[in-house]
């Protein structure tokens, strides 16, 4: 049987491609066609090597882990600009970098994320923010299934997810902690459709924008009342939120703040303590 | 509710012996003995026992003695007291049984059906003692083909190299995390791996930030379902990254680390808040497949900048073989295949001892598969799951391993006595506890001293046995099936082990 290598196959020298980017004063321009997973991350590093602190990815057509390359020690804080659709695992471990996407994403946005930006000026796929542990993401649409599953926080560092629009089944699965807030401004009647929403959550908040009846959450989640800080917390959400997209959504910030918002938290910090005998 | 259970082990007093010092009521932590009112006087109360043998070795007088409780029902060689007692464990609580270690069944084990080979007449043996004998074994993926450049006395070697580790022993520290071990076990296996020039794995705990500088270079930190403490400087600081689907112990769960060991410092390497569950998935929630898994396999590389090789860890189950093609074919540098005899620092008793299959069946199995597709040379293969001697570690490189991962005798090197208590918490040894004054009972530069001595032990016995087959180096008896023969087996398994019968 013929070994393929997927990603390495064909993965040309650093030579033959460098002529795809362009370097002035700290700005990279990189074009994207035609390049592979790998090929993409070793041009951006070596424009960061070289100084860049803003990298411009033009013709991106899904090319994976873009930014998860970029981890230096210490550390170097740069911001990725991406036309196109960037592949699966975009920002996978990001080191606190920002990336903003004008487009689609794909699934694993943010994956095991460590802190930095993530703006998604469209939709992205399943598992975003899977076991994210700092930093922000924005998305302006919706979101695919798996989302947020097992995030986690630790003292100050408290990652936020926003999803301007709605999520499918399984959101917040094994959450530990962190923030995630869904928008819901392309409901249709207003109701989020996904199921199993916070199974095993032990950690974290989750605020949905819209109804959602009881039988679509997980038994380990609990709905509670907005507070003073809740509210507070989401004014700031929604104001950073409508500061990327505003010109993009149909919807005022006070439209947005005035919707129905549910605030969910874990019935319990150890939802499988009881299970165990001796 | 009355408890109907029968104790487990009895403990005897010689009372000519005793002298009433208390150094028992100090050792031991399951409250088996007490001050009477006014001090003159040790109680004991047996049935909270559970075989530690702290008391006995630090009684002074040695005037204690524990061993299992006589009494039992009515001898059945079907309804064992083992079998009973869990029936009524359960009547008594409704859950789910839960146990420390490896499996402890009968199950057949095959390293005690396979006997090695040793040189007479017709090739010499070797005398490790007076001529040199390679144990240095090289981890991670081989080229294909290797190009050399010869120019007068030069040579160079032309192909590009994929990262490799490598270590002075095939033998490798399991990955057992700090939160199910102790700061100071932790510490010690971490210690022991960099004086003798091996690797300890991590587990899925992360690796306090405290000991990332000096111990990193000597680390596989692992990134399991629960990505505990995994961070960019955590991937990069280490020698080696190990995805782990599985553990022998338990194939197909995922891992509970309850809120009450998850204290502050162990909240800090987890990065979770103080008290909460630790709880890892069953599955990576981000891997449902082998293109999945290759996707993290990549992540990770691009994470390190492709400077370091990539695990993958996998219980031994039925379709291992196929599955570790799969594995290569997604990209790993290394495949780990952990036995059912895998130990653990808690399992449901039901996954132990039912679910996974024998670490020498497997790792012949895939072994063959991998050669049989012209793969064998893209990953390096870690035995693990119940390597008890360096015999074991002979015949599982001899099956087809690469280099073996020890983890149950690393704990008894440091004090573990194998009483299946990981999971309370109060390991009167000080190895799997997060109680401070527990912990502190290990002494992690002791503990290293005793990891090192036993590694030096095992790499002796291993050059005296390759010494005796006339092999000089270890790489010579990877898969080298010619000096394995089968005792006591069947057809079938001599078949899937790819070994004679003795005498053949």
């Amino acid at each position: 049987m013929r070994f393929v290598d997927s990603f390495l196959d064909g993965v040309r020298r650093l030579e033959e491609i460098v002529h795809q980017a362009r370097i002035e004063g700290d700005v990279a321009e990189i074009d994207a066609k035609g390049l592979k997973h790998k090929e993409l991350n070793d041009l951006m590093r070596f424009c960061v090597e070289r100084g860049a602190k803003k990298l411009i990815l033009k013709n991106v057509c899904g090319q994976r882990y873009i930014g998860t390359r970029l981890f230096f020690n210490p550390g170097v804080k740069v911001e990725i600009i991406i036309y196109g659709t960037p592949g699966n695992d975009l920002g996978a471990f990001l080191a606190g970098h920002r990336i903003v996407v004008y487009g689609n994403a794909q699934d694993g946005v943010g994956n095991t994320m460590d802190d930095g930006e993530i703006i998604v000026h469209g939709r992205a796929g399943d598992v975003v923010a899977m076991a994210m542990r700092g930093g922000k993401i924005f998305i302006r649409d919706s979101v695919g299934y798996r989302t947020a599953i097992h995030m986690k926080e630790y003292m100050d560092r408290v990652p936020l997810l926003v999803v301007g629009g709605t999520a499918q089944d399984f959101l917040g699965e094994y959450m530990a902690g962190g923030r995630v807030v869904l928008l819901g401004l392309n409901l249709e009647n207003g109701r989020h459709r996904c199921h199993y929403i916070g199974t095993g959550m032990h950690g974290g908040v989750i605020y949905l924008r819209g109804k959602v009846e009881k039988y679509q959450l997980g038994k380990e989640v609990g709905v509670v009342e907005m507070e003073e800080e809740d509210w507070k917390f989401l004014e700031k959400v929604v104001d950073e939120f409508c500061g990327y997209f505003g010109r993009e959504i149909k919807m005022e910030r006070d439209e947005i703040l005035g919707g129905n918002f549910m605030k969910l938290i874990p019935v319990t910090k150890r939802p499988y303590g009881k299970v165990y005998s001796y | 509710m009355k408890s109907h259970l029968l104790p487990d082990f009895v403990v005897e007093r010689i009372e000519e012996r005793c002298n009433r010092c208390g150094v028992c009521v100090k050792q031991c932590p399951w409250g088996v003995y007490s001050w009477n009112e006014d001090k003159t006087e040790i109680l004991i109360d047996y049935t909270k026992c559970v075989g530690c043998q702290r008391c006995v070795v630090y009684c002074p007088n040695k005037a204690l003695i524990v061993r299992p409780y006589p009494g039992s029902y009515r001898p059945n060689a079907y309804w064992t007291k083992e079998v009973i007692s869990d029936i009524k464990k359960q009547a008594e609580q409704g859950g789910v049984l839960l146990v420390g270690t490896g499996s402890d069944r009968p199950y057949k084990v095959y390293f005690d059906h396979i006997l090695l080979n040793a040189s007479q007449v017709t090739n010499p043996s070797i005398d490790p003692l007076r001529e040199p004998m390679e144990l240095r074994t090289f981890l991670g993926r081989k080229p294909d083909r290797l190009e050399i450049e010869i120019d007068g006395d030069d040579v160079e070697i032309k192909t590009e190299l994929y990262p490799n580790l490598v270590v002075e022993t095939p033998i490798l520290f399991a990955g057992m995390s700090y939160g199910a071990l102790s700061k100071n076990a932790f510490l010690a296996l971490a210690m022991a791996a960099k004086e003798f020039g091996t690797l300890f794995c991590t587990g899925e705990g992360g690796l306090p930030k405290d000991m990332r500088e000096e111990y990193g270079p000597v680390a596989i930190v692992q990134c399991a379902s629960g990505r505990f403490g995994v961070d960019p400087e955590y991937l990069n600081c280490a020698a080696a990254i190990e995805i782990k689907i599985g553990q022998g112990a338990k194939p197909g769960i995922g891992g509970h680390l309850p809120g009450e060991k998850v204290t502050a410092e162990i909240s800090a390497t987890r990065m979770i808040p103080e008290g909460t569950d630790a709880l890892s998935p069953a599955p990576h929630h981000d891997i449902y497949s082998i293109e999945d898994l290759s996707m993290l396999i990549y992540a990770l590389k691009e994470a390190t900048n492709y400077e370091k090789p990539v695990f993958v860890k996998i219980a031994a189950v039925h379709n291992v073989a196929a599955i570790a093609s799969g594995i290569v074919r997604a990209g790993a540098d290394v495949i780990v295949i952990d036995g059912f005899r895998g130990g653990t620092g808690a399992s449901p008793k039901v996954m132990r001892d039912h679910v996974g299959i024998p670490i020498e069946l497997a790792i012949a199995a895939v072994d063959q598969r991998l050669r049989e597709e012209g793969i064998r040379h893209k990953c390096s293969i870690i035995a693990s799951g119940g390597i008890r001697c360096s015999a074991d570690v002979v015949k599982a490189i001899a099956l087809g391993a690469d280099a073996v991962y020890i983890g149950t005798a690393a704990l008894i090197a440091l004090g573990c006595t194998m009483c299946q208590k990981c999971y309370t918490g109060k390991c009167a040894w000080g190895i799997c506890t997060q109680d401070p004054n527990l912990a502190k009972r290990l002494n992690p530069k002791e503990g290293a001293k005793r990891l090192v001595n036993l590694l030096r032990a095992w790499s002796l016995e291993i050059k005296d046995m390759l010494g005796g087959m006339g092999i000089n180096a270890i790489e010579s008896l990877r898969s080298n099936r010619e000096q394995l023969r089968g005792i006591g087996l069947e057809e079938w398994e001599l078949r899937v082990l790819g070994i004679k019968g003795a005498g053949e």
